[in-house]
């Protein structure tokens, strides 16, 4: 199929409209993320998504008789699974010695290896209907994207962009100085709580296309990306956003031209190849520039050296 | 008498189960300079902490100019310690100072022209109004300092907090701090500064209490700050437990 036929194709336009609202959506909030420097916390919550998956499937499974992998139950699945698993990792940080990181990494190893298990178990049990495809919940499957799932992508995204730009004041001092919002009478926990809210959402609303096990990219590459070429949170969010969605975009087309590769890998070595593209090159912030700088300093000390 | 600014009773702050501060009863009069003198680990910062409610405290009441801390919280304008942020976050000078005027927004209301114009001429006062449009990552030490005082001045608070302000900062800016400090003793405010500079503090400040997890004394400087008693805070570290809490500023 040629790009044109391809861009005219109503399914294929539904995929591509998802895909590129994920990519807008995990772009502009992981930049809070990337901003607190808890892109971890990003992790936890894509990895163990596959046990909340897992489980809503089987649920359908036992109440329908029939394992649904629509969006409309899948994500609520994920997103209850990715906030019980942050939960008790802060749980068990804060009633032991146990440092955040350590709490945080055995509660993805708990959350995603049972979340395997299952899925082994219901690949080898032969009596549930439905179960086709499930395995693609690990590095995505774009194409099996219905309106249904659009339609919930839709709902979980726009809802997260309009909290944020609610918020945007509150969000950003927050991220900024924890300390002084808390002391300026706002209260923190509940700011923490949206963050994190906003952090599953990035994250759930990309495990169909883009899958579990890479999703954590979508968050960080285009925020990390954005960082380099701009100095305001408010472009930082838009250009972060506009950059998955390119990524997404590039991904999806080329996973429906070229047969055989996986839509998830492909948008975020996309995002990946933008990142460090960006690490190189973007002015001021980039290494080649900073090298530069530094070399023309040395020259600079060294000539008044010799004078 | 007036109402003191700050009353402290029976506070204790632990981490973990190691004691921080312990039972400490403190009080600031008003209109004063106070510092928080002792030496590292001494639990200075958790103090300023724990009276703000930023820090759980295991027991112990606070009040603000008489009334329950709760409901005179934004009385007090906090300056958190410099190095307690990311210099390297995408803002400006000006933006960063427009976040003091957050408190009196309250949740929702975005920052207007007003505000504004109050964060400009606090950035002033400091001067670093030809900063305003600059990035925070391009500042000194000095102007860091600056920048975050402005953000305090721009609350308009009747008590400051303010966490090693002469930390890592230039002589200028370390005078003009002090400066600024006592006009606003002198318009009425109330200071309260963790210092760490003892040969500073005849000069700076009108009261001083000695900090080692406990208060070892609290009062006028020329009353309470003897040799004996800086002995007594430096060395007698072990009243309650042997090790020096980590990580405790």
């Amino acid at each position: 199929m040629s790009l044109w036929e391809l861009l005219g194709d109503h399914t294929f336009q539904t995929v591509l409209l998802g895909t590129m609202g994920i990519g807008a959506v995990s772009g502009s909030v992981g930049c809070f993320a990337y901003l607190r420097r808890q892109s971890l916390v990003g992790d936890v919550v894509a990895h163990s998504s596959l046990l909340g998956v897992m489980l809503a499937f089987l649920i359908s499974y036992w109440l329908t008789g029939q394992g649904s992998k629509s969006l409309v139950l899948l994500i609520p699945g994920a997103m209850v699974a990715g906030v019980l698993a942050l939960g008790l990792a802060q749980w068990i940080v804060s009633n032991s010695g146990v440092r955040e990181d350590s709490g945080l990494g055995v509660m993805l190893a708990i959350f995603f290896g049972t979340g395997i298990m299952l899925l082994r178990w219901v690949q080898k049990s032969p009596s549930i209907p439905g179960k086709r495809g499930l395995e693609s919940y690990l590095f995505g499957m774009a194409a099996s994207m219905t309106q249904a799932d659009l339609i919930m992508i839709g709902i979980v995204g726009i809802g997260s962009i309009l909290v944020m730009l609610l918020l945007w004041k509150e969000l950003k001092a927050f991220t900024f100085d924890p300390l002084l919002t808390q002391s300026l009478g706002y209260r923190t926990r509940w700011l923490n709580w949206i963050l994190i809210g906003l952090f599953v959402n990035g994250i759930v609303i990309g495990i169909q296309c883009i899958g579990v096990v890479l999703m954590i990219a979508m968050l960080v590459a285009p925020a990390a990306a954005a960082r380099q070429w701009t100095e305001s949170l408010g472009k930082m969010v838009i250009l972060a956003a506009i950059i998955g969605a390119t990524c997404a975009a590039i991904g999806t087309v080329v996973s429906a031209i070229v047969s055989g590769v996986p839509t998830g890998p492909v948008i975020v070595l996309t995002g990946t190849a933008i990142f460090l593209v960006s690490l190189l090159f973007a002015p001021k912030r980039g290494i080649l520039f900073a090298n530069r700088k530094q070399n023309s300093l040395a020259m600079a000390a060294s000539q008044e050296r010799s004078e | 008498m007036t109402t003191p600014a700050i009353e402290v009773e029976k506070l204790t702050v632990t981490y973990g189960a190691v004691p921080v501060l312990w039972d400490i009863d403190l009080t600031i009069p008003q209109q004063v300079v106070m510092g928080l003198v002792g030496p590292n680990g001494a639990g200075k910062s958790t103090l300023l902490k724990s009276i703000l409610d930023l820090t759980p405290k295991l027991t112990g009441t606070v009040k603000v100019l008489g009334q329950s801390f709760a409901s005179n919280r934004k009385r007090i304008g906090y300056v958190p310690q410099r190095s307690s942020i990311d210099w390297d976050f995408p803002t400006t000078v000006l933006d960063l100072v427009v976040m003091g005027t957050y408190g009196r927004l309250g949740w929702f209301r975005r920052p207007g022209k007003q505000e504004r114009s109050d964060s400009m001429a606090a950035l002033e006062r400091l001067g670093m109004a030809e900063f305003a449009g600059r990035q925070i990552n391009e500042l000194s030490g000095g102007q860091q300092q600056r920048a975050f005082l402005a953000r305090a001045f721009v609350q308009d608070a009747p008590i400051y907090f303010l966490d090693e302000p002469f930390t890592g900062v230039d002589v200028p800016t370390e005078k003009l701090i002090v400066k600024l400090l006592h006009e606003l003793r002198d318009a009425g405010k109330t200071i309260v500064v963790v210092q760490h500079d003892l040969k500073t503090v005849d000069e700076y400040l009108d009261q001083v209490s000695l900090v080692n997890q406990t208060i070892v004394a609290s009062g006028k400087v020329k009353d309470v700050f003897s040799e004996a008693i800086i002995e007594e805070t430096y060395s007698g570290r072990s009243r309650i437990c042997s090790a020096n809490p980590q990580g405790v500023a």
